[in-house]
């Protein structure tokens, strides 16, 4: 896979930028050009919006079969988590015992590197998740 | 429009077959459901596979023009149609082939769905599979396939009571019904206890809770409703149809324990066919892992939300219970070519409804389904079938 398709998600995937809806004031993430809920009333209307980085854990699971980039991390934790905005992101979540790991725990952003791509080894950097402080 | 039947069924043994090329399937199973239909190769009016990716299986894409090659008809010129729609694009292309008759365009297509998914490696196969998720959001974070589904499973244990048994319960009954049939990849019965103790892939789910990686092929040739008793004496007849899709991203869906593209799909197909749920006495389920069988049967209305697992663990579901749902083994023990997935279904379920399943047959079987994913829900097709009689 090319470097430009990690190096065009950079806002989003360093910084948590996504969208706001003018007219029904929902957010999304990653950024969308259309809110799915409004359609064409949100054209022309969607604002870039930076998420606070926290939520909670709304369903988890343990890889142990993993790609080819992930192997050297397995096993790992895995979480769809709803943030505080009330939309949902996925991601690993690092820095917890495998068997505390739960439905509901508070966690945040933390920024780590994501993986390597191809020969060259570019590394990719993204957000992960960790329980709250 | 006119109305739809189905003449003829094919389809190739299931499993690891290296022996066999991705053409050689194709041909097989297409060959075999003209032949079953009884119609020389001049009647076919147009060809349409279903196939998730040759292009990284096997380098090979422009597959249906390959297939009809092949088959024999390179000289007869026909229109070549490929689906793609992840795991769903056989049950797509019975759709467009359906559309493309009901429409008065064509009056006999054949239908084929075939993947060869075992010439390369069990890893680099679960890559291929995870690219029908969201690449740039999912995957790039380390979401695997399987994963997606374990989060599924983990919430729907939360929220409903669902357990790690009554998952297995789902493995447990594909295979008893696979053990019935002479073309699945797994023919041998498992126990609750060997899904339990399996290595894990992804928690809660384990290797008997996947389906496995698979090479085959399955046809079905359709034809126009006035047409059909020219050719046979027991037309089945496609009585309705629905596709639904859905937010690609598992995370981005209204809930995870529900399909809303299944919920709408089955809706679409059941009120084009004038049918409840409560009507089907057969049915084929996407089941590629167990816990898609369990949100299927609930959100196709055969049993309650959140009593999925109870049902199953109950055998309400098993072969001649109140609905037999994956009496072929599903995808679980018939075994998984995914571009075939969707005709494979509808294959079993005209076999039950002609009465030719043999020791897996359906007593009184008059209405049938199928149901079939693409991803992980973000397409869903379900058609119904009922005897011509
Ligand atoms: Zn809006």
């Amino acid at each position: 896979m090319a470097i430009p398709r990690f190096w065009r998600e950079i806002p989003s995937r360093y910084n948590l930028v996504g969208s706001k809806c003018g007219n029904c004031g929902t957010l999304d993430f990653p950024p969308r050009l259309v809110c799915p809920r409004c359609g064409r009333r949100s054209m022309g209307k969607m604002e870039r919006r930076k998420l606070a980085g926290r939520g909670t854990v709304v369903s988890y699971t343990i890889i142990h079969d993993a790609p080819k980039d992930f192997d050297m991390m397995k096993p790992y934790v895995l979480a769809i988590v709803e943030m505080e905005e009330g939309l949902r992101m996925t991601s690993q979540v690092i820095d917890v015992e495998l068997g505390d790991i739960k439905i509901g725990m508070p966690v945040e952003v933390a920024f780590r590197k994501l993986g390597e791509e191809g020969e060259a080894g570019v590394i990719h950097y993204g957000y992960k998740f960790r329980p709250a402080r | 429009m006119r109305e739809v039947s189905v003449i003829g069924v094919g389809e190739t043994q299931f499993g690891e077959l290296w022996d066999k090329s991705f053409r050689e399937l194709g041909i097989e199973a297409g060959l075999r459901a003209i032949q079953d239909a009884e119609i020389a190769a001049e009647n076919v009016d147009a060809i349409y596979v279903g196939n998730m990716s040759a292009g990284k299986f096997i380098d090979q894409e422009h597959v249906a023009a390959l297939v009809a090659d092949y088959a024999g008809l390179a000289d007869q010129h026909l229109p070549t149609i490929r689906v793609e729609g992840g795991g769903a694009c056989g049950a797509i292309a019975i759709q467009q082939a359906a559309m493309a008759i009901a429409s008065g365009v064509h009056d006999i297509v054949v239908v084929g769905g075939a993947e060869k998914m075992t010439d390369v490696g069990d890893v680099e196969a679960a890559r291929i599979l995870s690219s029908t998720t969201d690449q740039e959001w999912e995957s790039v974070f380390g979401a695997t396939f399987a994963g997606l589904f374990a989060m599924m499973a983990r919430r729907h244990m939360f929220e409903y009571g669902t357990t790690r048994e009554q998952l297995a319960a789902v493995a447990v009954k594909n295979h008893k019904h696979g053990a019935l049939n002479p073309v699945a990849q797994f023919q041998k019965e498992i126990t609750v206890e060997m899904v339990l103790g399996a290595p894990r892939v992804a928690e809660p789910l384990g290797v008997f809770d996947c389906a496995p990686l698979s090479d085959g092929a399955a046809a079905l040739v359709l034809c126009s409703r006035d047409k059909a008793r020219k050719f046979t004496d027991t037309p089945i007849d496609l009585i309705g149809t629905g596709q639904a899709s859905d937010f690609l991203a598992v995370h981005d869906r209204r809930e995870l324990t529900t399909m809303d593209a299944t919920v709408i799909a089955g809706k679409r197909a059941f009120h084009a066919a004038r049918k409840t749920p409560n009507d089907v006495k057969v049915a084929e389920v996407h089941d590629n892992f167990t816990i898609s069988e369990i949100m299927a049967i609930e959100d196709l209305r055969f049993v309650p939300k959140g009593k999925g697992g109870f049902a199953t663990e109950d055998g309400e579901t098993a072969l001649n219970a109140r609905v037999s749902v994956n009496t072929s083994g599903g995808l679980k023990a018939r075994g998984y070519p995914v571009g075939a997935t969707g005709v494979a279904q509808a294959v079993e379920i005209v076999r039950q409804l002609r009465g030719e399943a043999g020791k897996r047959q359906v007593t009184d079987a008059g209405l049938g389904l199928t149901h079939t994913l693409g991803g992980t829900g973000g397409t869903a097709v379900v058609h119904l079938f009922a005897r011509g009689d």
